[in-house]
């Protein structure tokens, strides 16, 4: 991962479309684009465009029609449901707009979950559970339930959830979306943290200017279509 | 009317929710119209029988035998017209669960005295001719698939060794309730051969079971009664009057807590579906609190929230019932058929009917109590943010 | 790992109502199972307990029950002098020739009369059974009208209580003693002297001879020595298979409608599970499709379900178990039909039956629960992120 020139996801001729009753409706054509490793970046386009689609597509929980889809040097496009799950767990790291906490667990254990898909001891689970409790700053709010938190609460609960295995990618659908402006912002710092600290790369799909400001790159998504790199 | 029109969509709404819900109270009703059918079954042989007709049985029990001088004696009295006398056999038909009650019995009088058993008079006279002759019923005939003029072996458990009965006749009921689930042979036949094998212990010879007694006058059953009664006071024998319903509901009596344990049971299901259908009232209504508060908001009653609960609870419960009543019948034809001579009646009841209808009203009821209420109590704004 | 336990428990304990309907339906289930068997178990102990493998009890050979059984006192002296007897203190012959019949009681404040067995014994008849202790008052005096009376028919017949008096048999009989039999069906009969018992009921005849073995091994060549002797129609069986034999047709009915009933009222509680684990999977798509997200698989989502309903069933069982178990402290009493007399027993709860509807609810929550987890365990993350 050294090398951050190296793309970290590869897409060439990517197509995807959904059955909608007897109709086709085509999602993406043609998408050919890379992603360097440690870029974050911030996909943009009305909604309909696909956006989420590729998102879907590049965290491995959606699969392609026809292309080639590399991240991490993994084809994942081969890859059987089982082997994409273990996948996920090592690789990506997710962000909801609506933070998808489970209700009935403390913020303690929804951060916890990703690390019951690895072989660590609870003592090793609770130090780093901790720790990246620390670093969204809800050190103090560990045993609350999501419905005692506010929603920037929720989500950093959410981000911490995202890194806490370790991944090398972050996917973020609409982050701030359900958020008013001051806790957005914490949001987008915490984002802006993780990539240039722990290196993380970042896919960030988001309708709203301000937050696309905080990323490096910003790409145009529109009828399915990329547009042109600038 | 758009309030029937709103709680039939809802109905309609979750179609799998809603369709498990009619099926789990269809169960239930039959399986509570099926238990009513078996008490009722229970009680069948006292239903059918008569509150005019006396039975005098040995006053120890009906293990000891009477003498069959006392059908003399008894004739005797004033008011009575006719006695008969039956001897309980307790014979096997091939093997021990073709259970059907057997009775030795006087052929010249017997038909008489039971004019609910209706034979032709060909037949009757088949009988009465022949020693070793004997009648059955028409449900025994069909169950066993017996005709006239077949042989019947029956292993005696009271009387030793195998004995062959020709069916001579087969009687019809009067009514649906009468039992024609019986067995009746020549009361001399059993005799004459006890006598051969057993001649020096007498004793078990020219005894009878019970005396049925025929009177003039229903209203002086009671005092006929105590008239018998009083004829064999410190004899051998003593004996006890009572009229026939009496006789059988003493039967039924001695196995009462089975018939107890059988109603609670029945009851137990009617719990069991009233929690199935409360939890599904609880859900719905939970899902909807928004939709409620939104109704409410647009200012719509607590009543009309109520009464959406209750309509909905109250189609669920009566399209089961219907359903479960509707299929309650072939059910118990099935049962009934299965069982063979067990339940010599075994019909559904009106009665069942009107129980198991009460039934639904109660579970629509109650099961909407709890639901309906908190929807009635969630503050509108509350009941807006909350979301499934 | 699979997905945290706390989760699943949570899930339930969220939704209060629902989880207690939903497993309150199946406790129910689990209830009418465990009483049914407890009290298939609690008539099994009381009649093969009544049973010592050591004695051997000699009927008429057609007989099933000893009331129907005839021995006269030549044949009786045969059996007494088998080889196989054994002796007790001071040489005492272990044999005792018994006379039984049935005698028609009162219940204690009702009208209703059941057949209750009253037993004649010599003296050695409480040596053979050691399990009959005198609780109250003393044991009977030979060649008197004195009787005792089991502890099961004492409290619940008119004139069975001690310092009580009965009258049959053209005398009265005073009760000198209640006796406890070990929860046996000794405890349902009274005891008298087998001659003033005979001389009463003017029955020159024993119904059987009890006699102890002086090696239970030997069974085989008594039994066939008494059934091979033509002077004798008797026939022989183990104390225990005797009495075994004697529970078989209520026993079997017991069972055959415990079943049938908890098969029937399942498929309702099955239902309440199966509506209340789809209602869980609606109500959590989106958390379906996160935990799929973060890198859960099918199986984990799968097993997450079913292991929710699996507790939905298991608290049914606790409960249902719990209420079975206080009725340990009821009895039933009933005519046993094969003996024609009245039989009290409990309901037993052993380990087995435990076990039993515990897997019965665990099933039970099982079937409810599959459905509902397969299709949770199929939707696509996709669509199950896009539900609100």
């Amino acid at each position: 991962m050294g090398n951050s020139s190296e793309a970290i996801v590869h897409i060439k001729h990517l197509t995807k479309s959904y059955r909608r009753g007897e109709q086709t409706v085509p999602v993406l054509t043609d998408i050919t684009f890379d992603i360097p490793t440690g870029e974050f970046i911030a996909l943009m386009g009305p909604s309909g465009s696909g956006k989420s689609t590729l998102l879907n597509l590049i965290a491995g929980i959606d699969k392609p029609d026809s292309g080639i889809l590399k991240v991490g040097g993994t084809d994942i496009a081969l890859l059987s449901e089982g082997e994409l799950a273990d996948w996920r767990a090592a690789n990506i790291g997710f962000i909801f707009q609506f933070y998808n906490l489970m209700p009935v667990l403390t913020a303690f254990e929804n951060v916890e979950l990703p690390l019951l898909l690895t072989p660590l001891s609870f003592k090793e689970r609770q130090e780093r559970v901790e720790l990246a409790l620390v670093m969204v700053g809800l050190s103090d709010r560990m045993e609350h339930y999501p419905s005692e938190l506010s929603g920037g609460q929720q989500q950093r609960v959410a981000i911490a959830r995202a890194f806490i295995s370790d991944p090398v990618i972050l996917v973020a659908d609409e982050p701030t979306g359900d958020l008013d402006r001051t806790s957005a912002e914490e949001i987008l710092a915490i984002l802006d943290r993780l990539n240039k600290e722990m290196e993380k790369t970042i896919i960030m799909v988001t309708h709203d200017p301000h937050a696309a400001k905080t990323a490096h790159l910003i790409r145009h998504l529109e009828k399915g279509e990329l547009d042109v790199e600038n | 009317m758009h309030f029937l029109k709103l709680i039939l969509r809802n109905t309609l709404r979750h179609k799998l929710r809603t369709g498990l819900t009619i099926l789990g109270i269809i169960v239930a009703i039959v399986a509570f119209g099926l238990l009513r059918t078996v008490v009722d079954a229970w009680y069948s042989g006292a239903e059918g029988s008569s509150e005019t007709r006396l039975v005098t049985r040995n006053a120890i029990s009906l293990v000891f035998h009477l003498p069959i001088k006392y059908q003399d004696r008894i004739k005797k009295l004033r008011g009575v017209t006719e006695v008969t006398h039956a001897s309980w056999f307790g014979g096997v038909y091939i093997t021990e669960k073709n259970f059907f009650p057997q009775f030795a019995i006087d052929a010249k009088t017997y038909f008489d005295v039971y004019s609910e058993y209706i034979i032709p008079p060909k037949e009757l006279t088949a009988f009465t001719t022949d020693r070793k002759g004997c009648v059955i019923g028409r449900k025994l005939a069909d169950v066993y698939g017996l005709k006239i003029g077949d042989t019947v072996p029956i292993r005696g458990t009271i009387y030793p060794g195998t004995w062959k009965f020709n069916v001579r006749a087969i009687y019809d009921g009067a009514e649906a309730k009468t039992d024609t689930s019986q067995f009746f042979f020549h009361w001399d036949y059993l005799n004459e051969s006890r006598k051969r094998v057993i001649a020096r212990s007498a004793r078990t010879t020219d005894w009878v079971g019970v005396y049925a007694i025929n009177i003039s006058e229903p209203s002086r059953a009671s005092e006929i009664s105590g008239e018998v009664d009083k004829l064999f006071k410190n004899s051998l024998a003593e004996t006890r009057t009572e009229t026939e319903k009496a006789f059988q509901l003493g039967f039924v009596s001695m196995t009462e807590a089975i018939v107890v344990a059988i109603r609670i049971v029945s009851y137990v299901v009617i719990l069991i579906i009233l929690a199935v259908m409360a939890n599904t009232m609880a859900m719905t209504a939970r899902e909807r609190t928004s939709e409620y508060a939104t109704l409410k908001a647009l200012g719509f009653s607590h009543l009309f929230i109520s009464g959406l609960i209750y309509g909905e609870s109250m189609i669920i419960a009566f399209l089961g019932t219907l359903i479960g009543i509707l299929l309650t019948f072939p059910v118990a034809a099935m049962f009934s058929a299965k069982v063979g001579t067990l339940f010599p009646v075994f019909g559904v009841s009106l009665e069942t009917i009107y129980m198991q209808a009460i039934v639904a009203l109660l579970i629509g009821i109650t099961a909407a109590v709890i639901p309906a209420f908190r929807s009635a109590q969630v503050p509108i704004v509350e009941g807006l943010r909350s979301i499934g | 790992m699979a997905i945290p336990f706390s989760y699943i428990i949570r899930n339930l304990i969220t939704r209060k109502l629902t989880t207690l309907l939903t497993a309150g339906g199946m406790a129910l289930v689990v209830f009418v199972f465990a009483t049914v068997l407890m009290l298939e178990e609690g008539l099994r102990k009381t009649l093969v307990e009544t049973g010592s493998p050591d004695n051997v009890v000699v009927t008429r050979r057609s007989a099933e029950t000893e009331i129907q059984s005839v021995i006269n006192r030549d044949q009786a002296a045969i059996v007494e002098s088998q080889p196989e007897v054994a002796y007790g203190i001071n040489n005492v012959r272990l044999t005792s020739k018994e006379s039984v019949v049935l005698i028609s009681l009162i219940r204690r404040g009702s009208d209703k009369s059941s057949n209750v067995l009253i037993r004649g014994v010599g003296k050695t008849g409480i040596l053979l059974r050691p399990q009959v202790k005198i609780v109250s008052g003393r044991m009977l005096k030979p060649g008197l009208s004195e009787i005792i009376a089991g502890k099961s028919i004492a409290d619940r017949y008119n004139g069975a209580g001690i310092g009580e008096k009965l009258y049959f048999g053209k005398r009265e009989w005073t009760v000198v003693g209640i006796f406890d039999a070990g929860n046996t069906g000794f405890d349902s009969e009274i005891w008298g002297d087998v001659d003033q018992l005979m001389q009463a009921f003017r029955r020159p005849v024993y119904s059987s001879i009890i006699l102890k073995m002086n090696d239970p091994t030997k069974f085989q060549a008594l039994k066939a020595r008494i059934e091979g002797d033509p002077r004798l129609t008797l026939g022989a069986k183990k104390e225990s298979i005797f009495y075994a034999e004697q529970s078989q047709v209520l026993s079997n009915f017991i069972r055959y409608l415990g079943v049938a009933l908890s098969g029937f009222f399942s498929v309702g509680a099955i239902i309440g599970a199966m509506i209340t684990m789809y209602a869980s999977v609606a109500n959590r798509i989106m958390e379906i499709g996160t935990l799929r997200a973060l890198g859960f698989r099918r199986n984990n989502i799968l097993s997450a379900f079913l292991t929710e309903s699996l507790i939905l069933g298991a608290v049914g069982g606790v409960i249902g178990l719990v209420l079975a178990s206080f009725m340990q402290f009821f009895t039933i009493s009933t005519m046993n039909w094969q003996s024609f007399s009245e039989l009290a027993f409990g309901f037993t709860l052993n380990s087995s039956i435990i076990i039993k509807s515990f897997v019965f609810a665990l099933i039970m929550g099982l079937i409810g629960g599959f459905l509902p987890a397969v299709k949770a365990a199929h939707l696509s993350i996709v669509d199950s992120l896009r539900a609100v």
